[in-house]
């Protein structure tokens, strides 16, 4: 039988697995993805939670999840567009010049 | 035989996840990801939740990894070129396998508690997933669904005068 | 009439408020002259009801309270006033005197620039001293204390583009801190020990005085408190050792000599001793200083007078010599007869600073007229003067014989009763007698050797400025003519019985000290011929010494010459003041300025400056180490956020 701590440590893995794309890539859409991943492996957590409790308020975070994903993939995507209009180039490690 | 089906599916979801984050080519890495969506989507199901698995199709695969996808294409972006440094790696590769480890952790030796509701497999049977998201939606969460349209079209907005071509 | 009494110091400070905030714009000398006199003037109206009031009144002790200052525990500090017969008598000579100067300053400063700015420090000077005097606490006092030390401060820095002006208002202010601290000491004492002892709680003169009985006479405490006093009163009125400020003050104009440094703001120590009767009383050790140290400054100050050219150093001189005799008065219990010379040396020494004021006008104009830099002050400059300046010579000279000591005028009667009490009173010794009548000796001959160089004799002024000496304009004049009507006038308050008074001053002080001396058994014993033949041989003293000044500067004017010349070392000495200054110097001001400068140079530069310094260097390396994690990098940032989230979930989980 499958129990929720299997979702559980499903949705870790997949989680430290974004965690680790977000911190080595360099392609600004790659850590964007790698974002959505962990997005992803959260709302796993909570609908295996929210079946597991039988209340329904994760499913409809879920929803809102989606919802900022969404919103942010729109805002985000057009922000990679301005930045490569202006840089000619999305990897974030050439894009320092907040530094000392 | 669930259980095997189980497995196998996290299998499959974890390989595409690690296509994501290793992959030079980000068209690659997206198709990764479309995977990854698919496979939860597929929990979803085995979760009873049908409705859920539905929008995760729908919004994820379809409309947000297009989306990704339109920009990469548009963008022309070609495979990453630039040497990753083993430094870099090694770091990160610790940060995330210490998260993992502590969230393991904690899912091992936690108390798993919450607010317990009366929604069993009967009643999804009974009333149909979708009907029970709907009735959440729009009385409980309400208030909170109706600023998620605020929150929409300021991003539509945002992403408009963002994008746009300085005049 | 008695709520009427903080008129009496709210118009100078009214006067004062409108001459600094208006003066510069009304420009118009007559006006801003008119405002200040009108003031002070005004103050000498009130003083006289109120001292005419209360010369009727039977009861003599009036305090009126105008607001509470703080309140603090047990005690209680009001903005009070006290009007008892010294207090009286002090307001009446402050506001009178004062209101004569501020006219005679009208003509004297006409012209000077910053006009305004004298007639406001004036008049805040007069505040500060009928503060003073009125007072019926010590810290309202102590207020009025510093107020006439700093009006003294910026009236001797008047021209303060003179180096040697400030500098002299400087000493004048960092001497009198000297005083000061030892008011202050006295004061904090006397409120401890009566606080904690007895538990009064009070710094109010009237409660001090019914309270003081519970001082141990002749105790410890009683000694160093009233000691303390003393150093704070040997500040203020120029006494050894912190005198050497006052002839220097001599660098302000003429009329701030005449009414600070003789006839107010020098007498405010002898005020306050004789307000604190009833405690220097229960201290015979501080009586017996008191006494000495005053005749020691009589004599030493007028040492000094003896042999300086300057006109208005030698009445500096004279001054700090005549508070010597106040103080040999206080000394030995003549409470009255201090107060008295005080009210008698206030009207002579005013017509002597005036009158020479009125001369260096004079030399002044004249040396501006032939276009010469002599020093106008200068009395080797003057002489024959008595032709061209008749009322300022007339009103010079009966002054002079006031302070001479010859019989008939105000001088005499009040110098001859601290000599008697100095000789007869049970605090008193032959000794301070002798010195006494010296000084009244010396006294004699250099005010006639001042009055011979500048009045007689062949005019030594440069051919062509002295036909062009005139006598000073009525401002000028009318105030001396008053003051020496009242020199001569004043001692008749205090004719000694032995002379067929009735010494009405002594009855009029009666409420005051009266007390005191029954108490403590203070009284000047010795027969009518004893009290006689000492007056006959003080008056024999100083007519000796003016017949000596005339035989020197007028009949043979080529001793004082031989005289230098037989006694060069002796003459320079006294002509440098002892050298006092000098010794001064080397012993208290050049080390403090050596430890200050250490202090600048090794404890302020090295590590005050040193540790802020460090400080800053310290940030300074610190955050250009630091900003090196400013590296600019998205994921720098990220794998530190990473970080903090499993430290902090980690301390939430484990911790």
């Amino acid at each position: 039988m499958i129990s929720v701590y299997h979702y559980l440590v499903l949705s870790a893995i997949l989680f430290s697995m974004g965690t680790f794309g977000v911190l080595t890539r360099k392609n600004a859409i790659v850590i964007f993805m790698c974002i959505e991943l962990m997005l992803n492996s959260v709302n796993l957590s909570f609908i295996a939670l929210s079946r597991h409790l039988g209340n329904m308020d994760g499913q409809v975070f879920v929803f809102f999840v989606m919802t900022v994903a969404a919103a942010e993939a729109a805002v985000g995507l057009a922000l990679f567009i301005t930045l490569f209009r202006n840089n000619e180039t999305i990897e974030v490690d050439q894009v320092n010049l907040l530094k000392w | 035989m669930e259980t095997i089906f189980f497995y196998l599916v996290a299998l499959v979801a974890v390989l595409s996840g690690l296509l994501v984050i290793s992959c030079k080519n980000p068209v690659n890495s997206a198709l990764g990801l479309v995977n990854t969506f698919f496979c939860l989507a597929i929990f979803y199901v085995m979760l009873e939740a049908p409705f859920m698995a539905a929008i995760q199709i729908m919004v994820y695969a379809g409309a947000i990894m297009v989306l990704i996808l339109f920009v990469i294409m548009l963008l022309n972006l070609g495979t990453e070129v630039r040497k990753r440094y083993m430094h870099s790696i090694a770091g990160s590769a610790t940060a995330a396998a210490l998260v993992l480890a502590m969230i393991v952790y904690f899912v091992k030796n936690g108390t798993l508690s919450g607010q317990v509701g009366d929604v069993t497999s009967e009643v999804i049977a009974n009333y149909g997933h979708t009907e029970l998201i709907g009735k959440a939606l729009f009385t409980e969460f309400l208030l909170p669904f109706e600023i998620t349209s605020i929150l929409l079209l300021v991003a539509i907005i945002g992403a408009v005068i963002l994008a746009k071509k300085e005049a | 009439m008695y709520d009427k009494l903080w008129l009496i110091p709210f118009f100078p400070l009214l006067g004062s408020v409108i001459n600094g905030l208006f003066g510069k714009k009304i420009k118009n000398e007559k006006v801003i002259g008119s405002i200040a006199t009108l003031a002070i003037a005004s103050s000498f109206v009130v003083s006289c009801l109120c001292f005419f009031t209360l010369l009727d009144d039977k009861v003599k002790i009036h305090q009126q309270v105008v607001a509470s200052w703080m309140s603090i525990g047990q005690l209680q500090i009001d903005w009070g006033f006290l009007l008892d017969p010294l207090s009286a008598l002090m307001i009446m000579v402050v506001t009178g005197v004062g209101s004569l100067i501020h006219l005679y300053s009208i003509g004297y400063m006409h012209g000077e620039e910053g006009f305004y700015r004298f007639f406001c420090y004036l008049n805040l000077f007069c505040f500060s001293m009928l503060m003073l005097v009125l007072g019926n606490n010590a810290l309202v006092m102590f207020v009025g204390w510093e107020g006439v030390g700093l009006c003294s401060y910026l009236l001797i820095g008047y021209y303060f583009e003179k180096k040697s002006a400030g500098d002299a208002a400087k000493k004048a202010f960092v001497v009198n801190r000297v005083g000061d601290f030892g008011f202050l000491l006295g004061l904090f004492t006397l409120f401890w020990y009566l606080g904690s002892e007895h538990n009064v709680w009070t710094v109010n003169f009237v409660e001090i005085s019914q309270n003081a009985h519970l001082l141990p006479a002749g105790g410890f405490v009683v000694t160093f408190v009233t000691l303390c006093f003393f150093l704070g009163a040997t500040g203020k009125s120029a006494q050894i050792p912190l005198y050497t400020w006052l002839p220097d003050a001599m660098e302000g104009p003429t009329p701030v000599s005449a009414l600070i440094h003789a006839a107010t703001m020098v007498t405010a120590g002898v005020y306050m001793i004789g307000r604190m009767n009833g405690l220097f009383a229960l201290a015979p050790t501080t009586m017996m200083v008191i006494a000495i140290v005053g005749a020691a400054t009589a004599i030493f100050a007028a040492s000094i007078g003896l042999a300086q050219n300057d006109i208005k150093r030698v009445l500096a001189y004279s001054t700090v010599s005549q508070l010597g005799y106040m103080f040999l008065a206080m000394g030995v219990g003549a409470f009255t007869a201090g107060v008295f010379h005080l009210m008698t040396h206030a009207f002579f020494k005013a017509c002597l600073f005036l009158g020479s004021g009125s001369v260096i006008h004079g030399m002044h104009h004249g040396y501006h007229h032939a276009h010469l830099h002599d020093d106008p002050q200068d009395m080797r400059n003057m002489g024959g003067l008595r032709k061209k300046m008749p009322i300022t010579f007339v009103t010079f000279l009966v002054s002079t014989i006031a302070i001479a000591g010859i019989p008939g005028f105000s001088g005499f009667f009040s110098k001859d009763e601290i000599l008697w009490w100095s000789f007869g009173s049970n605090h008193g010794s032959w000794m301070l007698w002798l010195v006494g009548a010296i000084a009244a000796g010396l006294t004699a001959f250099y005010m006639f050797r001042l009055v011979f160089m500048t009045f007689f004799g062949e005019q030594r002024t440069d051919p062509r400025a002295k036909d062009h000496i005139p006598e000073s304009g009525l401002t000028i004049t009318i105030p001396l003519m008053v003051l020496g009507v009242l020199a001569v006038l004043g001692g008749y308050v205090g004719v000694p019985a032995i002379l067929g008074g009735a010494n009405k001053i002594h009855h009029y002080l009666e409420p005051v000290f009266g007390h005191t001396i029954e108490v403590n058994h203070i009284a000047a014993h010795g027969s009518h011929s004893t009290e006689i033949a000492l007056m006959a041989t003080s008056i024999a003293i100083a007519v000796f010494g003016i017949f000596l000044a005339w035989l020197m500067y007028v009949k043979k004017p080529e001793l004082p010459g031989k005289f230098v010349g037989a006694f060069t070392g002796l003459h320079r000495t006294i002509f440098n003041k002892w050298y006092v200054d000098e010794i001064y110097d080397a012993l208290f001001v050049n080390p403090t300025k050596r430890l200050g400068t250490f202090f600048w140079k090794g404890f302020d530069v090295k590590v005050v400056d040193g540790i802020v310094n460090g400080v800053g260097a310290l940030v300074n390396l610190a955050s250009k180490g630091l900003r090196y994690t400013q590296s600019g990098l998205v994921q720098n940032y990220a794998m530190t956020m990473v970080l903090g989230v499993i430290v902090i979930a980690a301390f939430y989980f484990f911790g």
